[in-house]
């Protein structure tokens, strides 16, 4: 268990459009020896994706772009590849992407040396911590395997399902982000949606920035968002007010201006630390690259606080390089909860009950309201 | 002075600062649908509330688009009319549409046959203005469609000199009749069809056309058809003309500001860098003859102008609040003693301005209010964003606490019509605000702002706009004998 370390950003003032509040992120220093690019897959109009990865395995999914990593071993700058505008590149058709299985692959194709000093890693953005929060014991209690493999064998697998939202279909969150105006050095922004925190993202060079910010827009939502932004109205900007009282000349009303600008940023880390900071989070490393390790972290499953699953690459001190969460709607955060809590008791329902300080019929009753039924019709 | 008199002031300049800004196209911040709305709105409140004021405004710097619409609402709803408001009206009508470029208001002649405005006035109306044209063959030609369509609606008698009796109402209705015309325009329209020199006699846009048929080279074609070119038809061919290494000659000291700043700004930047000299100067001979007499005459100035990516406009208006920002930078460099220039993205070359990052208003006000100047001029789209409300802060701790005898005077120049509050975004309440549209009323505008301030009362807007329209109409007999020459020169090159 462990928190983000997002030193190195700074948070300036949020711009509002509606309900959406998108407060950018702006780093003094870029991190130049890893970049992010963009693949497109060609679905249009936006529909499944159908993944081979060869012996006879399929995997369909909405695929609605790709994040390509670029890193070089030794700390020198590696190229943006890609990020450049008008590189001509037509959109990749399929690519052999092992999924769900490996969500994070080598890019081969690239007509680079593998393995060399500097490589490429394609991932698709929040799937891994999608998968991560799909797969949370999803193996379930090891007493039903044998029934499980059965029905798989009988019916096909049956995985558990989530329901999430394109940014499209996010009402007002495409032209929020239309006139978004990016800072200069941006490598983040923090997604509100009528104030609730809805997304984090962050990449590590502004220039990967720019080229990645309408990708928000293709993004994965939780119906919470959908429904704030929906029924949320628009929100408050807030505007800067200085004390006339005090202020006799221009340095006086230079430097109280310059004082607001901090007390802003001081109260909104106060906010952001809230959400995303305090939290403590159950990370999983996926994958090494050079200096940064991707990998993917799980919430506490704490009830009624808003809670992100994510991704992340981190560098070797730990800090933030890439980041993209999901906020989870207070129903996935109790499904994730009463899971871990039956885990945690070896799912013995009678074990977890008594801890929960809940009868066994009223677990039970929750984890069928939950959808969970099959997991324990025979072992309840 | 009443509340409502107040409120009646302030509802009209509200309506006129729109009415200079607005154009129902899609902004940056709002669509073409939500602008058009909010426009049409507006026209109906002012002209069902304050009908003679509304009609007034035609005599004010209001763009095109809003003038048309005026005439049109006026024409439509003449019955609400006493006898002495249409007289005045009937008035500032005729004048403001010969101020008009003739395409614009064919398209509301076509616009009063559809809405099936037909009365006598209107008619009198189209009649006298397609009278005072300067050339009706050239006008035949040019905008057959519309020149038809007005004669159609307003049944205008066409043939004017009795030895071409009848000509261009055959080469409207009937250009099968004739064999050959008199006159030599309708006669190269006619060989046109079949003879590629004909195409050259032509004005540029009817050319075009033929030039597509006949399959004529774009460089060639543009060669030779040069001389018959308007100058914003040059201006408009430029980068064509250069993708094709044609020849078209743009004397650059004669376009007007914002439009040259406009096609500067649409450049590539490292074409600016390599004309750097030559486009400076062009931008600086505008504003030269803009500035006239009143160059050097203001003093110390300060500028705070906004190049934040949301002066990328929309694909309608593209860059345009950028474009009046430079037009502005360059007429007060002419206009200031001496002068010091704040763009909100702290670059220092604004040959080389490109929308780009936030808006940090407040900051650079400060900055501006340091160099203690005379005259504080911010032209920027009002959305102060970083942070928000800064802007609008310090200018009223400057007005309340620091600068109350007012040694300083603050005029907000914002070019973008904000539809969601029917007028242009103010930064401040103790600051007036004036809508812009071209850099060339600026001097104008700065009058009209100290009516903005909302301490004015309705008597004197009254007196100022009855002024303006009494310029506006002595002005327009005196001033129509020239005004046509330029259109005749703008059509037939």
């Amino acid at each position: 268990m462990s928190g983000l370390d997002l030193s190195g950003l700074r948070a300036c003032p949020g711009q509002v459009w509606g309900a959406v509040r998108l407060v950018p992120l702006v780093r003094a220093e870029p991190v130049t020896d890893l970049r992010l690019h963009r693949e497109v897959y060609r679905d249009e109009p936006a529909g499944p994706v159908t993944v081979r990865s060869g012996k006879g395995t399929y995997c369909s999914t909405y695929v609605p772009h790709g994040f390509v990593a670029d890193w070089t071993g030794d700390g020198s700058p590696a190229a943006a590849y890609g990020s450049q505008l008008g590189d001509g590149r037509g959109p990749v058709v399929c690519a052999p992407l092992h999924f769900p299985r490996k969500p994070a692959q080598r890019a081969r194709d690239k007509g680079r040396p593998s393995g060399g000093a500097s490589g490429t890693l394609r991932f698709l953005p929040l799937h891994l911590a999608l998968d991560g929060y799909l797969a949370l014991h999803f193996g379930g209690p090891s007493t039903v395997w044998e029934e499980w493999t059965r029905r798989a064998v009988r019916e096909g697998l049956s995985p558990r399902a989530e329901r999430a939202y394109r940014g499209e279909a996010v009402p007002g969150l495409d032209d929020a982000l239309r006139v978004f105006e990016i800072h200069p050095g941006q490598c983040g922004v923090l997604v509100y949606v009528a104030d609730a925190p809805a997304a984090a993202f962050v990449v590590p060079h502004p220039d990967d920035y720019r080229a990645l910010h309408p990708s928000l827009l293709q993004d994965l939502y939780g119906e919470l968002m959908y429904q704030y932004a929906l029924y949320g109205g628009p929100v408050r900007e807030d505007p800067v007010r200085l004390p006339d009282a005090y202020i006799g000349s221009l340095a006086e009303l230079r430097s109280a201006a310059e004082r607001r600008a901090a007390e802003w940023a001081a109260q909104h880390a106060g906010l952001m630390a809230d959400s995303w900071l305090d939290a403590s989070y159950d990370v999983r490393q996926v994958y090494r690259m050079g200096r940064f390790r991707l990998s993917r972290f799980l919430p506490p499953f704490a009830l009624h606080r808003p809670q992100h699953i994510g991704e992340m690459i981190t560098d070797g001190k730990g800090r933030v390089v890439y980041l993209k969460t999901f906020r989870l709607t207070d129903k996935q955060v109790r499904r994730g909860h009463v899971l871990h809590r039956l885990a945690a008791h070896d799912w013995q329902v009678g074990h977890a009950a008594e801890a929960m300080g809940i009868g066994h019929r009223e677990l039970m009753r929750r984890v069928e309201h939950l959808g969970f039924e099959g997991l324990l019709k025979l072992h309840g | 002075m009443t509340r409502q008199d107040l409120v009646a002031a302030e509802d009209v300049l509200l309506f006129v600062h729109a009415a200079i800004t607005a154009t129902g196209q899609r902004e940056f911040h709002s669509d073409a649908d939500g602008q058009r709305l909010s426009l049409d709105f507006l026209h109906a409140y002012v002209r069902v509330n304050y009908r003679p004021l509304y009609a007034a405004a035609l005599a004010l710097d209001i763009n095109d688009h809003n003038a048309a619409l005026i005439v049109r609402r006026l024409l439509e709803t003449a019955g609400e009319a006493t006898d002495e408001e249409r007289r005045t009206e009937g008035q500032l009508i005729a004048a403001r549409l010969a101020r008009l470029p003739a395409p614009r208001v064919y398209r509301l002649f076509r616009a009063l046959r559809a809405a099936k405005v037909n009365n006598r006035r209107t008619r009198a109306i189209m009649r006298d203005w397609c009278a005072a044209r300067p050339d009706p063959a050239l006008d035949a030609v040019k905008y057959r469609a519309g020149l038809k369509c007005a004669a159609r609606h307003a049944h205008l008698r066409l043939d004017g000199e009795p030895q071409r009796a009848g000509e261009l109402g055959d080469f409207l209705f009937a250009p099968g009749r004739r064999k050959h015309f008199t006159t030599p325009l309708l006669d190269a329209w006619r060989r046109a069809h079949y003879e590629q020199k004909a195409v050259y006699e032509l004005s540029f846009t009817v050319a075009e056309g033929f030039a597509a048929a006949h399959g004529i080279g774009r460089r060639a074609f543009l060669e030779r058809i040069a001389p018959r070119m308007t100058r914003l038809e040059r201006l408009r061919v430029q980068e064509s003309a250069r993708t094709t290494r044609a020849e078209v000659d743009l004397d650059p000291a004669r376009l007007p500001l914002t439009r040259l700043a406009a096609y500067v700004l649409g450049l590539p930047l490292d074409d600016r860098v390599a004309r750097r000299a030559e486009l400076t100067g062009a931008l600086r001979a505008a504003a030269r003859r803009t500035a006239g007499a009143r160059a050097g005459t203001w003093g110390r100035v300060a500028a705070v102008l906004d190049d934040s990516f949301s002066t990328t406009g929309s694909r309608q208006k593209r860059r345009r609040p950028l474009a009046t920002a430079l037009a502005c930078h360059f007429l007060l460099a002419e206009l200031a003693g001496s002068y010091r220039p704040l763009w909100t993205s702290g670059r220092r070359d604004p040959l080389l301005a490109y929308p780009y990052g936030p808006t940090p208003l407040g900051m650079r006000l400060l900055d501006a209010l340091e160099y203690a100047p005379e005259r504080l001029v911010i032209v920027s789209d009002g959305w102060d964003n970083a942070p928000p409300g800064l802007a609008g802060e310090v200018l009223r701790v400057w007005r309340t606490r620091l600068d109350r005898e007012g040694r300083t005077s603050v005029v907000h120049l914002n070019p973008v019509y904000d539809a969601e509050n029917f007028a242009v975004r103010r930064l401040s309440a103790e600051v007036p605000t004036a809508g812009v549209r071209d850099a060339e009323d600026l001097p104008a505008l700065v009058q009209l702002a100290r009516f903005a301030e909302g301490r004015t009362g309705l008597a004197e807007l009254r007196a100022h706009l009855d002024d303006r329209v009494r310029q506006f109409v002595r002005g327009d007999h005196g001033a129509s004998g020239e005004h046509g020459a330029t259109v005749r020169e703008g059509g037939a090159g």
